[in-house]
C-alpha cells in the first residue's frame, strides 16, 4: 500500500480551550501538507468539545476526528493513548505532531512505543526531504526532517524515520507560527467512539489545579534575560528594573534558573518558552545554542557579556563587553533621563 | 507492606558545567572535557525510592544501561543507599535511541523479577527527550505517572501521587506496580554517606579487576578478589544482551527507528553589529538609537 501523506495534529485542549502550540503546529502542518499534497487532520479528544472542530479547521485542518467521552474529560494516559493508537492503526497517518507539553511529553512517547515507531522530541524547526541509507543503498523520498538541537547545543541534528508511520515528532509551544484563522476555510468534522478497556483505567485523577501562567514572554515586546554571569538576586533585581521601566518581561537561560534566581516559568530556550520580541536583552549569558533556539529571532538583540568571545555575541546586533553590574544600571539611568 | 523498587539511571556528560575549556576552537565540543555524572533527575528518583524503602522496608535495585565506565554511578548508587545495582553493556546495545534503550530497560526489568515500583528521573540532561521511562512503562504494561513530585500515599497496592507542572498539580491515584518519572522539586538527594562509600570502594565490574587488583595487590590474584567480591556483595554483575534474551533486531543503532540524516555544527550568523562601549555617553547613544528606531518607547 502506498503512503498516504497525511499529517496528524493532537490538539490539546483543557476545559475546551485549544492550547496554542496545537494551533502553531496546524499552521506548520498546512505548509508541510503543500509540499506532501496531503491533509491536514487533526484529532480532538475530550468530554462536551464539540463546539471547537470549527476553531480547529480555521487554523488550517481539512478534517478533524473528534472523540467525545467522559472518560476523556481530564487527560489520562492510558484512554487517550489506547483512542490514539486505534485511530493511527486505522488510517495510518504519514506524519504525527504533538505539542512537547506536559501532556505531549507524558502521550507521545507512549504512543510511539506502543506503535513502534520513532520520535523525536522538541523539534525546532520540521521539514520534508529526501534522506539517503547509505548502507542500505536506499533512497527515502519526502520524508519528515526532524531538527533539533542535541549534545548540549552544540550541534544540531536532522533525525528520520525512514521506516515507521507515523513519523512522530513533538514541538515546543512558541517554535511555529499559527495562521490567522480563516473562516473561509472548509473542513470536515467525522465523530469516533473510543473503545476503552477495564485496564485503561488503573490511573485515577483525585484533584487537578492549574494556574493560569502569570509570565507572558511570548507576546511581550521587550525581554531582559539573565543567565550564569548574573551572581545574586541583588544583581537579578537590575534585570527586573530594567524589564520593568521597558514594558517588557524578564527572562533567564537555564544556568540562571537550576542556580534558583528565577522559576522556571521564565526560563527561554529550546527546553523553555520561544520568544520573538522586538528588543532582546541578554545579560550574562553565554549563548548555548539551546538558548539561542529560543530567542535568536527576535527582531534586535542587546548582549552584554564580560568575555568578548561569548558566543551570544555573535547574534547580537548590539555588543557590550563588560560587566552586568555596571551596564545595567548605566541602562537604567539612561532610560530614566529620557522618561523625564 | 516492604515495596519492590527498581530505579533507572544514566550516566550523562555534565552539559550544565559547559565552559570555555570544554568548547574546541572549531566551536565543537570537547566531550572528553565534560565530566560523567549521575543524571541530576535520576538522583531525585533515586531518593524518591530509599524514601519508600526508609518508610516501609523493602528494597532498592539500580539499573543502568551504558559502557563500562558507567560502573562509575553504580558505585555512586550504592554509596547514596541502593542495595543492589546491575550494569546492562554490550556493543549491541550501542547507538540506541529511545525505543532500543527503552526495549533494552524493559528486558532487563523482566529478568530481576518481582517488583512494585519503577522510578526514573523525568528526563536526561544530554538528551532532554523525557521518553524512556514512558516507553519503558508501555513497554512492561505499566501505568505511567510522570512529573511525580511526591508520594501522598501509599497502601494496599494502591499510590497517590502529587504531580507538579510548571503551572499547577495534580493528585492522582494509580494501582501498583506502576512507573514514576520524578522531577527535581521532588527532594533534596541525600549525600553519599562516607561509611557507605568505603564499604562500596572495591565494588566493581569484571573488567575493572586488573585495575583493582594493581590498586590492592595483597588480594593475590582476580580469582580470590573477584570471590572476595562475590562473598561481600560487591561484585556488579554485568548483563549482555545474551542475559537479557532479547531479541537483538530490537537493540542498538539497528532496533532504532530513528535515524541520523545530518549533523550540523552550530555556524553561528554573525549578525550585522555594533560594538557599544560600557560607558554612560555609550549607553545613552544607545537607548538614543532604539527610541529612534521605534524598538523603544
Amino acid at each position: 500500500m502506498a503512503d498516504n501523506r497525511n499529517i496528524w495534529v493532537f490538539i490539546e485542549q483543557e476545559d475546551g480551550r485549544i492550547a496554542d502550540v496545537s494551533l502553531e503546529l496546524l499552521g506548520k502542518s498546512r505548509e508541510l501538507a503543500g509540499q506532501l499534497q496531503g491533509q491536514v487532520w487533526a484529532l480532538l479528544a475530550g468530554h462536551q468539545v464539540g463546539q471547537l472542530p470549527g476553531q480547529i479547521i480555521q487554523a488550517g485542518a481539512d478534517h478533524v476526528l473528534l472523540a467525545e467521552d467522559p472518560e476523556l474529560q481530564l487527560y489520562r494516559t492510558l484512554p487517550y493513548t489506547r483512542l490514539a493508537l486505534d485511530l493511527i492503526e486505522k488510517h495510518r497517518p504519514y506524519i504525527f505532531l504533538i505539542g512537547a507539553t506536559p501532556v505531549g511529553r507524558d502521550l507521545a512517547p507512549r504512543i510511539a512505543s506502543a506503535a513502534g515507531v520513532g520520535l523525536t522530541a522538541d523539534c525546532t524547526d520540521l521539514q520534508i526531504g529526501d534522506y539517503t541509507n547509505k548502507k542500505e543503498r536506499r533512497v527515502y523520498k519526502d520524508l519528515l526532517y526532524q531538527i533539533r538541537p542535541a549534545f548540549g547545543g552544540n550541534i544540531i541534528a536532522t533525525i528520520v524515520n525512514p521506516n515507521t508511520r507515523p513519523q512522530m515528532a513533538s514541538v515546543r509551544e512558541g517554535v511555529m507560527h499559527a495562521l490567522p484563522p480563516d473562516p473561509q476555510r472548509i473542513g470536515t468534522v467525522e465523530t469516533v467512539t473510543p473503545h476503552f478497556e477495564e485496564s485503561d483505567f488503573a490511573l485515577q485523577v483525585l484533584s487537578r489545579e492549574m494556574r493560569p501562567p502569570t509570565v507572558h514572554l511570548k507576546d511581550t515586546p521587550v525581554v531582559v534575560a539573565g543567565g550564569g554571569g548574573v551572581r545574586d538576586t541583588a544583581e537579578f533585581q537590575l534585570l527586573h528594573d530594567l524589564a520593568n521601566l521597558m514594558g517588557g518581561e524578564v527572562g533567564a537561560s537555564r544556568a540562571a534558573v537550576d542556580a534558583g534566581l528565577i522559576s522556571r516559568q521564565h526560563q527561554i530556550g529550546q527546553t523553555g518558552t520561544t520568544v520573538r520580541p522586538r528588543l532582546y536583552i541578554a545579560a550574562g549569558i553565554s549563548g548555548a545554542i539551546q538558548h539561542r533556539a529560543g530567542m535568536n529571532e527576535s527582531n534586535k538583540i542587546i548582549a552584554i557579556n564580560t568575555d568578548p568571545e561569548a558566543p551570544i555575541f555573535q547574534v547580537a546586533h548590539y555588543k557590550i563587553v563588560g560587566d552586568l553590574s555596571e551596564v545595567l544600571p548605566l541602562l537604567i539611568r539612561a532610560l530614566r533621563a529620557k522618561a523625564k | 507492606m516492604p515495596y519492590r523498587s527498581i530505579v533507572l539511571v544514566k550516566q550523562v556528560p555534565d552539559t550544565r558545567s559547559i565552559r570555555g575549556e570544554v568548547m574546541t576552537a572549531d566551536g565543537t565540543m570537547n566531550r572528553a572535557a565534560l565530566p560523567a555524572i549521575l543524571n541530576p533527575e535520576d538522583l531525585n528518583a533515586l531518593e524518591m525510592a530509599l524514601q519508600v524503602r526508609d518508610q516501609y522496608g523493602g528494597t532498592v535495585t539500580i539499573i543502568t544501561m551504558g559502557p563500562p565506565q558507567a560502573a562509575t554511578v553504580l558505585r555512586e548508587a550504592l554509596a547514596r543507599g541502593a542495595d543492589k545495582v546491575i550494569l546492562l553493556s554490550d556493543r549491541k546495545f550501542a547507538g540506541a535511541d529511545t525505543q532500543a534503550t527503552s526495549y533494552t530497560l524493559k528486558c532487563a526489568i523482566a529478568r530481576v523479577g518481582e517488583f512494585d515500583l519503577v522510578f526514573c528521573g523525568r528526563q536526561a540532561i544530554d538528551g532532554d527527550t523525557a521518553q524512556v521511562g514512558p516507553q519503558v512503562a508501555q513497554k512492561l504494561g505499566l501505568p505511567q505517572i510522570t512529573y511525580a513530585e511526591s508520594i501522598v500515599s501509599l497502601e494496599a497496592g494502591e499510590i497517590i501521587v502529587q504531580r507538579a507542572f510548571d503551572l499547577g498539580t495534580e493528585v492522582v491515584k494509580c494501582k501498583l506496580p506502576c512507573l514514576l518519572t520524578v522531577v527535581d522539586s521532588a527532594n533534596r538527594p541525600r549525600p553519599a554517606s562516607a561509611r557507605r562509600r568505603i564499604r562500596n570502594k572495591l565494588a566493581a565490574i569484571p573488567s575493572e579487576i586488573p585495575a583493582l587488583l594493581a590498586q590492592w595487590p595483597e588480594f593475590g590474584d582476580p580469582a580470590a578478589l573477584q570471590s572476595y567480591l562475590q562473598k561481600n556483595g560487591l561484585a556488579i554483575p554485568v548483563w549482555t544482551a545474551a542475559d537479557l534474551a532479547a531479541d537483538e533486531a530490537l537493540l542498538g543503532l539497528g532496533g532504532s527507528p530513528t535515524q541520523v540524516h545530518k549533523v550540523s555544527y552550530v555556524v553561528l550568523e554573525a549578525a550585522e553589529s555594533k560594538e557599544i562601549p560600557a560607558t554612560p555617553e555609550g549607553i545613552q547613544a544607545l537607548i538614543d538609537e532604539l527610541v529612534q528606531e521605534y524598538i523603544l518607547g
